[in-house]
């Protein structure tokens, strides 16, 4: 139930934002819709929703896990256009295998995206089973598992543990 | 001046989106051209959003392209990921001059 409620508020606010500025009309149809959204979706919305209730999961997201974030992107798109734009095209590229130690879907899911958005590194595949990331390397340092956990995963994981295991 | 932001945030954001498309043409198999693809597209499009959002304000059109900057951020790496996975299931092979593939190895028979 509760699940449905914070998806109800989440389309709402998201639906309200859509058709900016509000007016009744708007409203009216917005809380219709947001209910159809939450009746029919609410199943695969959030498993756990009592992490939301945590204001220093909030703090860690906001205040740790974004700039940290966004940092990483700009890196991400100089390394790219460096490597594209360099006449003799310095890429070495491979696929290499990372464990993790995180449980939870979202967690897994934000630390799939987050490795795709840093420098060089494309999620392949996930094997949530045995903890194991597949990594494409556009240029890979270390054919080793434990290294390449180093260098990759470390980074974000120890935030993400934070705010959501 | 909140213009004058905009449009240097358009400009960068432009710059990144044309390297991204050269990237899709210089680099070598699909998931080089994948990693081109999202990482410069995501940055250059999110630029592109947030110079439009800076210079219309909270109008109609800025709220939509805020929201756009976030979906973008959410799902960009996500189709990446898919079309990664799906390629690699297919069959479709590596550079030859690629130095390592645990995946192959791991799901050698699986498929």
């Amino acid at each position: 139930m509760i699940r449905r409620v914070i998806l109800f508020a989440i389309a709402f606010f998201v639906w309200c934002l859509l058709t900016w500025v509000p007016d009744i009309q708007h409203i009216i149809v917005g809380i219709f819709a947001a209910l159809l959204v939450a009746i029919l979706t609410g199943d695969l919305f959030i498993k756990r929703p009592h992490v939301l209730k945590h204001p220093l999961r909030y703090w860690y997201f906001f205040a740790h896990y974004l700039p940290v974030f966004l940092w990483q992107v700009i890196k991400a798109n100089l390394d790219v256009a460096y490597r594209v734009l360099h006449p003799a095209l310095p890429i070495n590229p491979g696929i290499v295998k990372v464990k993790t130690t995180l449980k939870s879907d979202t967690a897994l899911t934000f630390l799939a995206n987050s490795i795709t958005l840093t420098p060089g590194t494309l999620t392949v595949d996930i094997d949530p089973e045995k903890s194991v990331l597949y990594i494409h390397w556009i240029d890979v340092k270390s054919k080793d598992t434990e290294i390449a956990t180093k260098i990759i995963v470390e980074r974000f994981e120890k935030i993400l543990k934070k705010i959501f295991d | 001046m909140s213009s004058t932001i905009g449009i240097i945030f358009i400009s960068v954001g432009l710059a990144f989106d044309v390297l991204g498309c050269l990237g899709l043409v210089r680099l070598p198999d699909v998931y080089n051209r994948l990693q081109a693809a999202t990482k410069c597209v995501t940055l250059g499009t999110c630029s592109i959003l947030l110079g439009t959002f800076l210079i219309v304000g909270c109008t109609a059109a800025g709220m939509k392209a805020f929201l756009c900057i976030i979906f973008l951020m959410l799902t960009s790496p996500v189709a990446a990921h898919a079309i990664a996975r799906g390629a690699h299931r297919a069959g479709v092979k590596l550079w030859d001059r690629s130095v390592v593939d645990k995946y192959k190895a791991d799901k050698e028979g699986e498929i």
